[in-house]
C-alpha cells in the first residue's frame, strides 16, 4: 500500500510537470496527452523511423522530390509554381479549396493542381507517383504541429467525419471511438491500441510492406471491423480525415513514419 | 514500380471474415520441413562439421511484425588475405525456404559485419553459418518472438 | 523505375574500413501470398546483389523470399583507391538496377 501511494504521488508529480495542452486540440477526445503512433512502437521500429537513411519511406520521398521538380510533356513542374517549397502546407490538410469550396486532403490537392494548373490527369490512389508526391510534400512539414482549420465551410465536413468516427459498424459492430478513444493504450493481441492519429501518414506500414495513404489505413480499419469499406478518396473518408487531424491538432507531423 | 492493389469486395470479405480472424498475419503460409534446413546447409557446405562460436547473430527479442525483422551478423575474423570469411548464410527452421540470404565476403570486405531486414514466419531460432578461408564452418544463433498484429487485412 | 538510396562516405583514408549502406525499392513478393480473391500472387524477387569497387566484387549476396520488401543492406569494404563504388541488383527475370557513388581515398 505504501509503495502504491508513493507511485501515485510520483504520477501526480509527473502530471503536474506536463504542460496542459490548449483545450481546442483535444476536442472531444478523452486523452490527457496526445500520443503519436510512434509511442506505441518497439524501440527497433522507432529506430527505423528515426534513421533518415534506412527508413524505407524515404524511397518515396526521394522519388517525390524528382517528380515535383520534373516537367511532364507540356506541363510545368510543381516546382515552377511552388518555388519556395511547401513547408508546413501538409500540416493544414484536409482544407477547403477556395476555388471550388470542396474539402480536399493532400492527395486531392495534388490531383486538383495537376488537373487545374498542369492539365495532367489525376493520379490513382496508391499509385507510386501519388504516394511519392504526397510523401515528399508531407515530409516538408516533418516536426511541425498538425493545424487544420475546422471553421467556416469545413465545419459540416468536420461534423460528418466526427459522426463516422462515433458510429458503430461492421460485423464486429465497433466504432472508431470504441477502440481509439475508449481503449487506447490497452493490448489487443500483440498490439497496443493507438490513439488513432494520422500524423505519420503517408506511412510505411510493416503489414503493407510498403508506403500508403491515411485513406488506405482507414479502409483497412473498416475492413478490420468487417464493415464495407468506402472507396479511397470518398468524401466521407476525407471528412473523417479532417476529424482525425483536428482531433490530433498540435501533434507533430512524422511522415514518412513507420507503423505496424 | 507501380502499385497493384486490389481491394476486396464486400462478399469476399464476409467469406474471409471468420477465417482471417484466426489465421491472421502469418506472412508465410507454409512451414519449412525441419529436414529442409539440414538439406539447405548440406547443399552449401556438404557434410563438414559446423562448430559453434565466432559468429554473433543479433535479432530483436520481440519482432512486432514478421514481415520486417532487423538482423545483423558479425564474424570474429581479421579479414586478411590469408584469414578471412568467405561466406555467411542465414537459415530459418520455420520459413517455407530455409535459406534466407547468403553473403559473399572476402579480404576486401575489411570487416565481417553485415545487416539486413528479413521475414520470419513465426517465433523461431535463426541460425547463421560462416565459412572461413581455411574451410572451417562456424555458427551462431538468435531467437525472436514474432507477435501477431491486432487487426489484420491481407 | 526503382528508387535507390546509397550511403558511401565521400572520402576515406587508404586502408580504412568503411561502412556502405544500400536500400532499393522492390516488393520482394514471396510467392506465398494470395490476393483478395484467393488468386496466388506470383513470386517476384531480387535474387542477386553485387558491390564492385577498385576492379573487384568486394561484397555480394544471394536473396531468397525471406528478405524483406525494399531490401536493405549494410556491409563494409577497405578503402584502397579513389573511384566509383558500384551497386547492382538483379531480379529473377534478369532485369537489373544499378547506381554508383564516388569515393575519394587520401
Amino acid at each position: 500500500m505504501i509503495r502504491l501511494s508513493g507511485l501515485g504521488l510520483a504520477l501526480v508529480a509527473v502530471a503536474a510537470c506536463t504542460p496542459a495542452a490548449p483545450p481546442e486540440t483535444h476536442l472531444d477526445a478523452p486523452f490527457e496527452r496526445l500520443q503519436s503512433g510512434y509511442d506505441f512502437l518497439t524501440p527497433e521500429t522507432q529506430a527505423l523511423q528515426d534513421d533518415t537513411f534506412s527508413n524505407p519511406g524515404y524511397l518515396w520521398v526521394d522519388r517525390g522530390a524528382e517528380l515535383f521538380n520534373t516537367s511532364d510533356a507540356d506541363a510545368p513542374s510543381c516546382a515552377s509554381c511552388h518555388t519556395t517549397g511547401l513547408a508546413g502546407v501538409a500540416a493544414s490538410y484536409p482544407a477547403i479549396d477556395s476555388d471550388s469550396g470542396q474539402l480536399l486532403n493532400l492527395e486531392g490537392r495534388i490531383n486538383t493542381c495537376r488537373e487545374r494548373h498542369q492539365h495532367l490527369p489525376a493520379l490513382d490512389y496508391e499509385s507510386d507517383a501519388l504516394r511519392a508526391l504526397s510523401a515528399y510534400i508531407a515530409n516538408q512539414s516533418h516536426g511541425l504541429p498538425l493545424s487544420v482549420d475546422i471553421s467556416g465551410a469545413a465545419a459540416t465536413h468536420y461534423a460528418n467525419g466526427r459522426d463516422y468516427f462515433f458510429t458503430r459498424r461492421g460485423q464486429l459492430n465497433l466504432s472508431c471511438h470504441q477502440c481509439h478513444d475508449q481503449n487506447a493504450g490497452k493490448r489487443l493481441r500483440g498490439d497496443t491500441i493507438s490513439q488513432g492519429h494520422g500524423n505519420g501518414f503517408p506511412a510505411y506500414r510493416l503489414e503493407w510492406q510498403t508506403l500508403g495513404s491515411l485513406q488506405r489505413r482507414i479502409f483497412d480499419c473498416d475492413t478490420g471491423v468487417r464493415a464495407e469499406p468506402l472507396p479511397l478518396g470518398s468524401q466521407t473518408y476525407i471528412d473523417l480525415e479532417l476529424y482525425l487531424s483536428a482531433r490530433a491538432n498540435g501533434l507533430a507531423m512524422e511522415s514518412p513514419a513507420i507503423r505496424r | 514500380m507501380t502499385s497493384d492493389l486490389s481491394f476486396p469486395e464486400r462478399r469476399t470479405l464476409i467469406r474471409l471474415g471468420a477465417a482471417s480472424m484466426i489465421v491472421s498475419a502469418i506472412p508465410l503460409t507454409a512451414l519449412a520441413d525441419p529436414a529442409d534446413l539440414t538439406s539447405a546447409q548440406r547443399r552449401l557446405f556438404g557434410d563438414r562439421e559446423i562448430k559453434q562460436g565466432r559468429v554473433t547473430l543479433k535479432l530483436p527479442a520481440i519482432a512486432e511484425n514478421g514481415y520486417s525483422v532487423p538482423l545483423s551478423v558479425d564474424v570474429d575474423s581479421p579479414m586478411t588475405e590469408s584469414d578471412h570469411v568467405r561466406q555467411i548464410a542465414i537459415f530459418s527452421p520455420r520459413n517455407p525456404i530455409a535459406e534466407i540470404v547468403r553473403f559473399e565476403l572476402g579480404p576486401r570486405a575489411g570487416r565481417a559485419s553485415v545487416s539486413t531486414r528479413i521475414r520470419l514466419g513465426g517465433t523461431q531460432t535463426v541460425q547463421a553459418v560462416a565459412e572461413l578461408s581455411d574451410g572451417s564452418l562456424w555458427s551462431g544463433a538468435a531467437k525472436t518472438v514474432v507477435t501477431l498484429a491486432a487487426c489484420v487485412v491481407l | 523505375m526503382a528508387s535507390i538510396r546509397l550511403s558511401v562516405p565521400a572520402t576515406a583514408k587508404r586502408g580504412d574500413v568503411i561502412e556502405l549502406k544500400a536500400l532499393i525499392q522492390h516488393p520482394m513478393e514471396s510467392g506465398y501470398r494470395r490476393g483478395s480473391r484467393g488468386e496466388a500472387i506470383p513470386r517476384n524477387i531480387i535474387t542477386r546483389f553485387e558491390c564492385r569497387y577498385d576492379g573487384e566484387t568486394v561484397f555480394a549476396a544471394d536473396f531468397h523470399p525471406g528478405i524483406a520488401a525494399d531490401p536493405f543492406l549494410t556491409f563494409h569494404t577497405r578503402a584502397t583507391r579513389s573511384g566509383p563504388v558500384l551497386f547492382r541488383w538483379t531480379d529473377q527475370h534478369g532485369e537489373s538496377w544499378q547506381e554508383t557513388a564516388m569515393l575519394t581515398v587520401t
